[in-house]
């Protein structure tokens, strides 16, 4: 019964604290870029602005909940329900300290896999259901980026596995305890990371919400509640990269002195903050740049850091 | 690649720079002398009106926001009956300053005139009216024109000789 409870409490607790803490990088990340731009961003709603999320979210929701004429309601209802559903979902597997994870999955690595190939679903149904010509092409740019860049996001952690010996991630942070997998998986740690922006969509790989050429991309029709569903789940996304970076690669919980919850939420939060830092920089590229980048340098990237990997662990064991 | 990472290490150099940004209601900029902002009516030396109604400033106003009309007070000066500008409309290109004759209409350095409703941006005389001289604290129109009013005769003005009998001229 006690059991029962404490699952519960972590389930609910983690839900919540992912929501919450991707909110507030809404703030974290309008500040720090005002701050790489040599101005403060918003900080006049309650201390250094904190309540600024807050009174964004209360204007969002009051909005007019409107479904455009020609659009198709039920897919179009749906498909912002769906990003936020996989995102959230992928938060199940990670161990933000030993005691805090909510399900300890044997392929708990193939699960995060596969609910980011779920998250292009809501982008495609979203443009397709659309009916609109910017959304459409938004998210043809966006399907074909993200299947392009999941290939190698999954190689590239395939390494990870090899050298860990499990796909479990509890697993994987434990076999972490002498070295961080950032230093014999430099490559894979570098090709995650540019498939993880990819993944979320940020900039530089923006590409399916180009403002500047396509309105808004996929959620061009979008307004009110549904809106707000797209917007947290891109921070929730980038929230659950962090985290995954995190964990396979920089010793997920693990650190001296400091409890271990607080050393996870401190090296994700490096991580949210090079997130920015690259937002605030990298210019777009073009589309064919972008798949160029990611079939001709990537993925052979990967595959040689999976075949290196495997020579090493079969040659030397782990 | 390397000059990805050296464009992150500069915008990342750039957090410690001074910011930019005046917290505006708290810190306010020092605004030069000049600065076009809310327009007032000035007073000569002497604390009467400058303004003597030619409607030179509601001709030039690109966006007619310059209503008055023309009077004539007790002492033979003209002046305007009501004087009215509309800061709706006002683009504050200062046109009308440079087209007074008497220096009676100034733009001033404060732009702080926000209104909750729009029937409050219109100003009248009284409002427009200040008791001071503004950017031309010496200049006095009555005492250099040579136009006669009550207490000042033809040729009483300053640099102004007394007025020739034409007559007088004849062989």
């Amino acid at each position: 019964m006690s059991g029962l409870v404490i699952a519960l409490v972590v389930i609910v607790g983690v839900l919540f604290g992912a929501l919450l803490f991707a909110a507030g990088i809404i703030w974290v990340e309008r500040r720090v870029l005002g701050v790489f731009q040599e101005r403060y961003g918003p900080n006049r709603a309650g201390p250094f602005g904190v309540l600024q999320v807050v009174a964004d979210m209360l204007k969002i929701f009051t909005k007019e909940n409107w479904i455009a004429p020609f659009a198709d309601k039920a897919i179009f209802v749906i498909a912002p329900a769906i990003i936020m559903i996989c995102t959230l979902a992928s938060f199940a597997i990670i161990p933000m300290a030993p005691a805090i994870l909510v399900s300890d999955l044997d392929i708990g690595l193939l699960y995060f896999l596969a609910m980011s190939s779920f998250a292009v679903y809501s982008v495609a149904l979203a443009g397709w259901a659309s009916n609109s010509k910017y959304s459409l092409l938004g998210s043809i740019r966006a399907v074909g980026q993200m299947v392009s860049y999941e290939v190698f996001m999954g190689l590239s952690l395939m390494g990870v596995v090899l050298q860990a010996g499990s796909f479990s991630m509890r697993d994987i942070v434990e076999a972490q305890r002498g070295l961080w997998f950032v230093v014999p998986q430099f490559v894979g740690f570098v090709v995650f990371f540019i498939a993880g922006l990819a993944e979320t969509r940020r900039i530089p790989f923006d590409l399916p919400e180009a403002e500047s050429e396509l309105v808004a991309g996929y959620h061009t029709e979008y307004s009110g509640f549904k809106f707000a569903m797209f917007y947290i789940g891109e921070y929730v996304g980038i929230t659950l990269i962090s985290m995954m970076v995190v964990t396979l690669f920089f010793g997920g919980w693990q650190g001296p002195v400091l409890p271990p919850l607080v050393w996870f939420l401190l090296k994700t939060l490096a991580f949210i903050g090079l997130f920015i830092l690259i937002r605030a920089a990298l210019p777009r590229p073009r589309y064919d740049q972008l798949l160029t980048f990611g079939w001709k340098l990537m993925l052979p990237l990967a595959l040689l850091n999976l075949a290196v990997t495997g020579a090493v662990v079969l040659a030397v064991g782990r | 690649m390397l000059s990805i990472l050296r464009t992150l290490w500069v915008t990342f150099r750039h957090s410690f720079n001074r910011k930019v940004t005046v917290l505006y209601p708290e810190k306010k900029r020092r605004l030069p002398p000049r600065w076009r902002g809310r327009i007032v009516l000035t007073r000569d030396p002497d604390g009467e009106e400058r303004c003597v109604a030619c409607h030179l400033c509601s001709a030039v106003c690109p966006v007619s926001c310059i209503a008055l009309q023309a009077g004539v007070d007790e002492k033979g000066r003209r002046k305007p009956d009501f004087f009215r500008i509309n800061f709706s409309r006002c683009i504050y290109c200062g046109l009308c300053e440079e087209a007074c004759p008497t220096f009676a209409i100034q733009l001033t350095p404060d732009y702080e005139m926000a209104e909750y409703d729009r029937a409050n941006l219109v100003y009248e005389k009284e409002d427009l009216l200040i008791s001071g001289t503004g950017k031309y604290p010496g200049y006095n129109f009555y005492r250099v024109s040579g136009l006669e009013i009550s207490g000042k005769g033809k040729g009483e003005a300053e640099n102004e000789r007394p007025p020739v009998d034409v007559r007088s001229l004849l062989p």
